[in-house]
């Protein structure tokens, strides 16, 4: 029973986001004087085939600190959704 | 005496590795050999350089799918040995991602891929990628990456001052340590840092891109030979 696993990739607070400051002065140049501030992350969903909600869990959680996100830099969360 | 074996590792997007092979094979006694990211076989190196470029395409971060491909593996196990690697550009971007290093390298400060010489200055001349280099060098070696912005905890860094590992600062052109001559944010000015043990060096400037006449700077020939004449034994 396959699970997709939704997760979610940003940058620290305390790591500069240049993206999401360029990003930021654009839409202020556009004349969106209301926006304060711009954070850029990424959005990866992963599809996981195990029985075992908890199992898939699991894997999702590990291949997040593993691989898709460093740690040094960028906080990750996740949501888990079962495939119908 | 037997030539000094040094593999160049090829990663698909690496586009620093012939002008590293190029750079290597241009000293007396020291042959390149090239290694291909889906082998297992170091072919009997002495010495691993990660090249610059954009492995697999940087995609998620730079370096972190180089990091798990096989060569790695067998290239994470000899320097756990004690063997030297040596990681240039995105070649230190793969250590830091491997763990061989500690801290992470983000994007410039100012949001630019800067390709540009830069001065530098060896800031510990006792390790084996730099004894040939004097304390109170400048060196002019080009930079060419934008994701060069080194970073790492308070803890980490403190820890990389008081046991030497900070191997070189970006300076200007007298060797000051200045935030002016800082081109892409990086804590403390760091521009290559070296592990506890010694064997493994990770920068960003390119010392492959200053190793001739021709290229305008023969600064970076000293990184190599420091690395070679120990290897050699010499």
């Amino acid at each position: 029973m396959p699970y997709t696993a939704k997760i979610k990739v940003t940058l620290r607070r305390s790591i500069l986001d240049v993206q999401g400051k360029a990003v930021e002065h654009a839409l202020k140049n556009l004349g969106y004087g209301t926006v304060e501030s711009v954070r850029i992350g990424k959005y990866i969903e992963v599809t996981i085939n195990e029985e075992e909600q908890l199992q898939a869990e699991r894997i999702a959680n590990e291949i997040s600190q593993k691989l898709l996100s460093n740690p040094v830099m960028e906080n990750y969360s996740l949501e888990l959704e079962l495939v119908k | 005496m037997a030539d000094v074996l040094v593999g160049v590792v090829v990663f698909p997007g690496s586009n620093c590795d012939h002008d590293t092979e190029y750079a290597v094979a241009s000293f007396e006694g020291v042959k390149p050999v090239m290694l291909w990211h889906n082998e297992h076989d170091l072919k009997g190196a002495q010495a691993i350089i990660l090249p610059g470029g954009f492995s697999y395409g940087d995609y998620l971060r730079a370096g972190s799918i180089a990091r798990f491909s096989p060569i790695m593996q067998e290239v994470i196990e000899f320097a756990r040995k004690g063997f030297p690697v040596l990681g240039i550009c995105n070649g230190f971007q793969v250590l830091l991602e491997s763990g061989l290093l500690e801290g992470a390298l983000s994007r410039n400060r100012d949001k630019k891929f800067l390709c540009t010489q830069t001065s530098i200055k060896p800031v510990n001349c006792s390790t084996i990628f730099t004894s040939r280099y004097k304390e109170d060098d400048v060196l002019t070696i080009p930079i060419a990456h934008g994701e060069g912005n080194y970073f790492a905890p308070d803890e980490v860094i403190e820890s990389l001052e008081e046991h030497d590992q900070i191997a070189f600062k970006y300076t200007d052109s007298l060797g000051e340590v200045t935030e002016a001559a800082n081109p892409n944010g990086s804590l403390k000015n760091i521009a290559g840092i070296i592990n506890r043990q010694g064997n493994v060096l990770g920068l960003m400037p390119h010392p492959e891109r200053a190793s001739e006449k021709l290229l305008g700077s023969v600064d970076g020939r000293a990184l190599f030979e420091s690395l070679f004449m120990h290897i050699a034994g010499v």
